[in-house]
């Protein structure tokens, strides 16, 4: 009987229970969708009220303290190329063109019109060296260099569920450079980290390379050849080369070094007294032993450690010159769309002579200077080839603008990557900077609209400087596609929209789309050609802000690099 | 700079002359606009790939081993090949079957999604340092384009791997319609006539500041031409072969209403107007588990599709002219897991090859019905591809200098001589 009535209290008991979770249930549904959409409301006008036309970012003031370090080293490679250039340098560009440059580079997309406005608030002549150390604070240059080097470093492929987190490997990366680490300790890490690569995501680069459940040495030993010494050796892995000096027992040598690297319920580890074998059908057993062995350097090779410690080791080491110069042509390639020497995965051998052309000067200088890759950075923004104008005067026709291409004497033309172009029909779309700081309304919207546009437009991929062409279906959807409709549609939060309304005569309107699009005023002949098109065919501030929008997202100078 | 092989035979203009050739050749009328309208042996040559995206099981398509082990619960059916079945889900392509040959014996060393589809796809094995084109690519780069307005190489349907141009150039990469049949997007103008003109006057108008001084290198990237063509293409009359509007409910019909069927419609239609590569994706073959509902979900789609596009491309004398793939990146494993499924299988599984002047009616190779021995007679994918470039009129063994400092060669295998009519 107890029982029962104990039963039945139960019972009762839990349908109370489950009517007031109804009831809650209930209440929260009316409640929450009132809550979240005031909310929403609240947030987007606050986010509307923060798109004004003015600065709002403050702009550095301190000049760095190693600028002269910078300025000397930056001379140095300025005069590394002697006599071989036979034509004069081209003029310095304007500190707006330089910027546009040095955000591309950097960010991915074109700075915003409030970064505009607050670089022109600075008055110091250094300024482009001000704003590049205050740009290598922010998280965004974390990301994106992330990004881009880490397409080189693990690939492009999706790689094996589980085993591989492309997403823990450039966080990490992100990290890594904003925090301004050593490059060589960036490198070591990735080549011998242990434990599990989600918490270890520097061993991402390991895993990358599982094939089945194994990690594939041989896909290592060609990739850490390509990334970190500027070296194809990848044809080695089944016959010696054909041109340059690498032969099949160097490749084999080299993976032996990953080969006893496995996945275990730890994570990565290295197994022990490992000897390494590969098939060989003329080996009796149809096996052959193969021992460690690097191409070059051996006393390189440190005598303790793990074998991926010794080959980490040997990599970054000092003498080992290959190393420092794969990352700054690599870095100089980012930073111009074109590398020093090309291709970046296939250098010639260091010259005899050191510091004899401009990519060993500069390989020398970052050395010395602890392998900062933001004293890189900021010496190549020192330098004349990255301040230059992109077109030179005795440069219009085809012979001699590849004489002045090769000899460095203007800044190179480049088309820009796909993520950048819809980074800065992004970025243009608002007059505040898009960054981690952005309403989470703008941060979605950017998500998604670069996720499609680049499902669309094609990427390149792991080919980082490779030449391209632009093509007819990414013509289209640059003309016609829904993208640059909405970006381009003047609405109450676009910029579009808010230089329509906001701007005091049209000459403002057609500056302020022209800063917000290309990082430049508009000329005065440019101004005279609106203005005339306007008294031909009266519109609205919002439709010739639209038409606007639209054509600069169409002209060459949006999608070059300049 | 560097002392590689590209750069002592290749200045930056010239390789990006040579990308661009094919945006050249697009423009380019080498060909009478009646050429389309060509029928038989005189017509110019097409590829159509009907691309199974997952892999598809061998055994439950063109190999079935009913009552074995591995055979699982289907049935196999009678075909127009003598002595063949096929799977009983696949009545209609049954009929048919006599138009292809079928080759059953189909190996490679990639049983990852993504590996596979480039081996299938490119007829080489991922390499890190150079990207090899798809079939389609060198198809529509290795043919001339006529008086085409559209682009000549399509893909149709929502693959997850793009076909691209690889060292032959973006532009060689195919143009992607997601959703075949329905509206083209990109194809209009967001804003009235009167105002895009006036927007492309401005543009024009615009950027000749910017060209100042840079027209050289601009010029040599094509981008105006460009933008020509897409305006050009925007306008086209050749746009029609996109629309099914005008198709007769019963083609649709019998082609299927769904993406796929559609997208073998809109294949015919391309291929009539004078496209050279189109490739229909139908996902969903991936099947670990449950393999046997999935699979035949598949055959409810592919069958009728394929089988109507057949007989599409026969009743308009189209089929001696166009080459007809069915193909997925692997097959499936012979045995049959705990979930009911089966898991990924490069060791012999199955493909559809036909029209275009290849022989018919044929089978060629043999898997083990126990599912232990290596296949019998046993085919790579390069020879598929080598077959089909004959057949084509291009040259298998050509060599391009790619943009790596190296010739590769179109094709790495030799034609099946059993693919040729005697």
């Amino acid at each position: 009987m107890s029982g029962k009535v104990s039963m039945n209290t139960s019972t009762i008991g839990t349908s109370t229970k489950r009517a007031e979770r109804w009831q809650l249930a209930g209440a929260l549904k009316l409640v929450l969708p009132l809550f979240l959409t005031t909310a929403g409301v609240i947030s987007l006008f606050a986010f509307m009220a923060q798109m004004g036309l003015e600065a709002d970012g403050q702009p550095p003031t301190n000049l760095p303290p190693d600028l002269q370090n910078w300025k000397i080293s930056a001379a140095a490679v300025d005069q590394s190329w002697g006599t071989s250039k036979t034509l004069s340098q081209a003029e310095r560009a304007d500190d707006l063109t330089i910027l546009r440059r040095l955000h591309l580079a950097l960010v991915g997309t074109v700075p915003s019109l409030e970064e505009i406005r607050a670089f022109e608030a600075m008055e110091s002549q250094d300024r482009i060296a001000q704003w590049t150390n205050h740009l290598l604070m922010d998280p965004r240059v974390g990301d994106y260099l992330a990004q881009r080097l880490g397409k080189v470093f693990v690939g492009i492929e999706e790689g094996q569920f589980i085993v591989f987190r492309r997403d823990r490997f450039n966080q990490w990366l992100s990290r890594e450079i904003l925090d301004n680490r050593p490059y060589d300790k960036i490198v070591q890490q990735m080549i011998s980290e242990k434990g599990l690569w989600t918490g270890r995501p520097a061993g991402n680069f390991i895993t990358a390379a599982v094939t089945g459940e194994e990690v594939d040495e041989n896909k290592l030993a060609g990739r850490s050849a390509r990334a970190f010494l500027g070296q194809r050796m990848d044809c080695a892995q089944c016959h010696d080369h054909f041109f340059a000096q690498w032969k099949q027992h160097d490749f084999e040598g080299l993976a032996a070094f990953f080969a006893p690297v496995r996945i275990s319920a730890v994570g990565l580890e290295d197994q022990k007294d490992f000897q390494y074998q590969v098939d060989d059908s003329k080996a009796e057993d149809g096996k052959r032993k193969v021992d460690l062995r690097v191409p070059f350097g051996e006393e390189w090779l440190p005598a303790h450690g793990t074998e991926r410690h010794k080959l980490a080791q040997w990599i970054t080491h000092e003498e080992n010159r290959r190393f420092d110069r794969a990352i700054v042509n690599r870095m100089w390639g980012l930073m111009f769309g074109k590398p020093l020497v090309e291709p970046v995965d296939d250098l010639p051998d260091p010259p005899v002579e050191r510091q004899s052309d401009p990519l060993d000067v500069l390989a020398d200088e970052f050395r010395t200077h602890g392998r900062s890759l933001h004293w890189l950075i900021q010496v190549i923004v020192q330098t004349q080839a990255f301040q230059q104008e992109s077109r030179h005067p005795s440069a219009e026709n085809g012979e001699k603008f590849d004489v002045a291409s090769e000899n460095w004497v203007m800044y190179p033309l480049t088309r820009l990557r796909p993520e950048q172009i819809i980074g800065n029909m992004l970025q243009a779309w608002s007059l505040q900077t898009i960054d981690q700081n952005s309403h989470v309304f703008v941060r979605l919207f950017r998500l998604f609209r670069e996720r499609d546009f680049l499902k669309e437009y094609g990427d390149t991929g792991e080919e980082e400087l490779a030449l391209f062409t632009g093509t007819i279906p990414q013509a289209l959807l640059r003309m016609n596609g829904e993208f640059s409709r909405q970006l381009s549609e003047a609405t109450p939060l676009s910029a579009a929209g808010r230089l329509a309304n906001l701007s005091n005569d049209r000459e403002e309107l057609v500056t302020g789309v022209f800063l917000a699009c290309l990082t430049r005023r508009p000329t005065a002949e440019e101004l005279q050609l609106i203005e005339a098109m306007c008294q031909t065919h009266p519109v609205s501030n919002a439709t010739l802000a639209e038409d606007l929008y639209w054509t600069l997202f169409n002209s060459p100078e949006f999608s070059w690099n300049h | 700079m560097s002392d590689s092989l590209i750069n002592c035979c290749w200045n930056r203009r010239e390789l990006l002359q040579l990308l661009t050739t094919g945006v050249v050749a697009f423009s380019a009328s080498q060909l009478s606009a009646r050429a389309a309208e060509d029928r038989g042996p005189q017509r110019g040559k097409s590829l159509i790939t009907l691309w199974l995206a997952g892999g598809p099981s061998q055994l439950e398509t063109w190999d079935p081993h009913p009552g074995t082990r591995i055979g699982g619960p289907i049935k196999a059916i009678d075909t127009s090949i003598q002595g063949t079945q096929i799977c009983e889900w696949y009545p209609q392509t049954a009929e048919i079957l006599n138009s292809f040959c079928v080759i059953r014996s189909i190996v490679s060393k990639e049983g990852d999604h993504e590996r596979g589809t480039y081996v299938v796809r490119t007829g080489y094995r991922p390499e890190p340092t150079v990207v090899h084109p798809s079939l389609g690519s060198i198809v529509y780069h290795e043919l001339p384009q006529g008086s085409l307005e559209i682009p000549g190489h399509v893909s149709l349907g929502d693959g997850q791997f793009a076909t691209r141009g690889g060292y032959l150039g973006e532009e060689s990469t195919a143009f992607r319609v997601f959703d075949p049949g329905r509206n083209l997007t990109n194809l209009e103008a967001p804003v009235d006539h009167e105002r895009h003109q006036r927007r492309l006057e401005t543009l024009g108008q615009l950027s000749q500041g910017f060209l100042n001084g840079r027209r050289y290198p601009i010029a040599s990237s094509l981008h105006q031409k460009t933008i020509d063509s897409a305006l050009k293409m925007m306008t086209s009359e050749q746009l029609k072969a996109f629309s099914i509007s005008d198709e007769p409910a019963a083609v649709l019909a019998a082609y299927g209403n769904h993406s796929f069927g559609r997208g073998c419609l809109v294949a015919r239609r391309l291929i009539e107007t004078g496209v050279r590569a189109v490739d229909v994706t139908l996902n969903g073959f991936d099947t670990h588990a449950n393999n046997f509902g999935l699979s035949q979900g598949r055959a409810e789609i592919l069958d009728p599709a394929l089988a109507t596009l057949v007989t599409d491309l026969k009743s308009r004398d189209l089929w001696d002219s166009t080459v007809v793939l069915v193909c997925g990146e692997f097959g499936r494993t012979p045995q049959i897991n705990p979930l009911d499924g089966r898991d990924h299988w490069p060791h012999g599984f199955s493909i559809l090859l036909g029209g275009g002047g290849l022989a018919s009616g044929r089978v060629i190779g043999a898997t083990d019905p126990e599912g232990v021995k290596s296949p019998e007679n046993p085919v790579e994918i390069p020879q598929i591809m080598a077959s089909i470039l004959q057949v084509l009129g291009i040259d298998f063994q050509k060599e391009i200098f790619t943009p790596i400092g190296r010739p590769i060669r179109l094709t790495s295998g030799q034609p099946l001589a059993a693919l040729f009519k005697a």
